[in-house]
């Protein structure tokens, strides 16, 4: 950070999403700030975790960024090239770089398609090398994810979810991305399948340089995997900073209960029936309030907090909290 | 920690029970000998992947295993005294949400979409107690503000989508403590919330548990759940239970290579960050496929050729490893495993790259 200001890999700049949504008949439409005023960078071959509640604007953040879904206004730029202006046939071809791994790895896989298929339509859309080098990349690619090349001819009926979710990643690895998006990709699978596949795409990461933006609701999963974590809340970042002061000492009130509230085996025994909670539920993202927008559940909430939006502050150059109650110490 | 209490003042008693299910590929047994017992006011978790029998052992326990198709091959599910499994319809829907309660995994899939909440807690009021439908409206609103609904007058009247997650799922809660159960079966009841509201979930059972003596059936895939509230576990795969004891041994000093191997998988078992997971080889077997071995042996690294010990067609299901009390006298909370070659001393997690 603090050697010679190289350009980060990936920057995305006061990224906003709103959708219109009429909530009943009659009534006027209203505006979801689904992402407000989002901004991160993510450096080459580090994964950027992004943490939050359902609701948080996390995964419309990735569909932005992978320019699946739509952009009210910021800027996004990946190696260079601005994302968020590119349409057309070049926005396709650039499509090639960044590729995505899904949640459920029953719906996001086409029934009635072969495995080799599935993986080898990225490179047929994108017309990627001849017909005999694609069908060499599936073969190479089953191998690497863990899956014998002489299943290739199965359907996706015919594997379990650990399996599916290797084809899925083989398919997004396919035409060599340098940016793999993953929206929760092992929340829907077990404890020891999860392990299995966590530990695969950290092989993967480190074997093909790959950069990471990882999606995740549970804590030990971006523990394992994340490099620097954001942690959004109701469409807005409220803390960032690397794995290891955000574990150790997390400062904005609505991590500290995140992290509080998973429960661990290292609690065994010991109950901690008293430890941070919050209580009341959280407020609407549909025209939302002025203030911080954890005030109406936050422990400490002091009057300022439900009229003055706190922005993100640093408070050393890796670690930037948004919470009037954090001095800034810079 | 829950009383000392000796099997024979266990609350429920899961005895022997085997639940097979026709499919395609023949029977196939879901529920192979499933054993245990639970007493007044504990929290016994039933930990496992999916797949491993953990919803289907609830459901047996409350007659609900699915028809046709299903079926109780044998064994008993005594509650009291009273086996369940042989009980009339009449008796099960007597006992069925009145003496022994579920919270379901999915409120909004359990909680009926065109009904209002308060009228789905009146009804089950009005179906096993005496009250007059204006007690039972007031009943319930006491028991919409005892889960920690606020403004309960208000709520009672509500439909369910009116609600989010976690409102729903104290709502549900409400519903099943109406008629005061003994027994609360919770079946995954936090995967469909997030975290802080989970543990908003949590905090309500175990609070009822401590004030009521509910004995609650947790059920999760989660050991960090299982560490944080139960006093004791049972950890199940294909369909039997393979290991059984406090939690805090269970999760100190696991003895079947299984729980071990759930256990260091966990990103948190790690010594270090720069640690890899652990990972169990292989994958769950399927139940069709399972004869009379050991069904974790393919999986395990300790297996002998114990494990494979060939089938006697006379007792075909007891050539499967039977749960042995390893601690010496079968005391009340024995600590049980089902492994020809249990660990004794569990050496801690060393993990290499894969």
């Amino acid at each position: 950070m603090n050697q010679v200001e190289q350009a980060p890999f990936i920057s995305v700049d006061r990224l906003k999403v709103q959708f219109e949504r009429r909530v009943a008949w009659g009534q006027p439409r209203q505006t979801v700030h689904a992402v407000d005023d989002v901004s991160f960078t993510v450096e080459k071959s580090r994964t950027l975790a992004i943490v939050g509640e359902s609701g948080s604007g996390k995964t419309t953040t990735a569909l932005s960024l992978m320019r699946l879904g739509p952009i009210t206004s910021g800027a996004i730029t990946m190696d260079g090239q601005v994302l968020s202006g590119l349409k057309g046939e070049a926005l396709r071809q650039f499509r090639r770089h960044m590729q995505m791994v899904f949640q459920d790895p029953y719906s996001s896989l086409n029934p009635r398609w072969r495995v080799v298929d599935i993986i080898r339509a990225p490179l047929d859309v994108l017309g990627i090398g001849t017909p005999a080098e694609r069908d060499e990349r599936v073969t190479h690619l089953m191998t690497e994810v863990g899956l014998r090349p002489d299943q290739c001819d199965l359907y996706p009926h015919q594997f379990s979810g650990g399996q599916r979710q290797r084809i899925n990643i083989a398919r997004a690895l396919a035409p060599q991305p340098s940016l793999v998006v993953c929206d929760e990709p092992v929340s829907a699978l077990d404890v020891a399948v999860r392990a299995q596949t966590l530990n695969l795409l950290k092989r993967l990461q480190q074997q093909f340089g790959l950069t990471y933006v990882f999606i995740s609701h549970d804590m030990s999963v971006v523990q394992y995997m994340a490099d620097t974590v954001v942690v959004m809340l109701m469409g807005k970042i409220v803390e960032r900073a690397d794995r290891e002061t955000f574990f150790n000492s997390p400062r904005h009130p609505y991590s500290k209960v995140l992290l509080a509230s998973v429960p661990s085996i290292k609690n065994a025994g010991v109950r901690p029936i008293s430890r941070v909670r919050v209580t009341g539920e959280p407020a609407s993202p549909i025209n939302p309030l002025p203030g911080c927008r954890f005030a109406s559940r936050c422990p400490s909430a002091e009057a300022r907090c439900h009229h003055e939006t706190p922005s993100l502050i640093a408070i050393n150059p890796l670690h930037e909290v948004a919470c009037h109650l954090v001095p800034s110490t810079l | 920690m829950a009383t000392i209490a000796n099997q024979k003042t266990a609350l429920l008693a899961v005895k022997d029970v085997c639940v097979e299910f026709r499919t395609r590929d023949g029977m196939v047994d879901v529920l192979r000998q499933v054993n245990f017992a639970l007493h007044p006011g504990e929290i016994l978790g039933l930990v496992g992947e999916s797949g491993s029998g953990k919803s289907m052992t609830s459901l047996a326990i409350m007659g609900l295993v699915p028809k046709p198709g299903g079926r109780v091959k044998s064994g008993q599910v005594l509650y009291r005294g009273e086996d369940l499994v042989q009980a009339s319809d009449t008796r099960l829907r007597q006992i069925r949400g009145a003496r022994i309660a579920m919270v379901f995994q999915e409120p909004m899939t359990a909680l009926n979409p065109i009904h209002t909440i308060g009228r789905q807690i009146v009804e089950t009021l009005l179906l096993h107690s005496a009250f007059t439908k204006i007690e039972a409206r007031q009943r319930s609103i006491d028991l919409l503000r005892e889960v920690g609904i606020s403004s309960p007058e208000q709520r009672v009247d509500e439909y369910p989508h009116q609600l989010s997650g976690g409102m729903r799922q104290r709502a549900m809660i409400a519903m099943a403590l109406a008629c005061e159960p003994d027994i609360l079966i919770a079946d995954e009841p936090t995967t469909a919330l997030d975290v802080t509201v989970q543990a908003q979930i949590f905090d309500l059972l175990r609070d009822l548990q401590q004030r009521k003596g509910t004995a609650i059936l947790l059920i999760t895939h989660d050991m960090g759940v299982i560490a944080e509230m139960c006093d004791r576990v049972a950890v199940m795969y294909a369909g039997t239970i393979v290991e059984q004891g406090t939690t805090a041994e269970v999760l100190e000093a696991p003895m079947h290579p299984y729980t071990r191997g759930l256990i260091n998988c966990l990103p948190e078992s790690r010594l270090s960050d720069a640690d890899w997971l652990a990972e169990i080889p292989g994958v769950v077997p399927a139940l069709s496929s399972l004869g009379a071995e050991c069904a974790f042996k393919e999986r395990c690294e300790f297996q002998t050729a114990a494990c494979a010990r060939s089938p006697d067609l006379s007792v075909a299901l007891s050539s499967v490893p039977l749960m042995s009390s390893v601690s010496g006298d079968p005391r009340p909370f024995a600590r049980l495993v089902a492994c020809h070659h249990p660990l004794l001393a569990s050496p801690s997690s060393v993990v290499s790259a894969p």
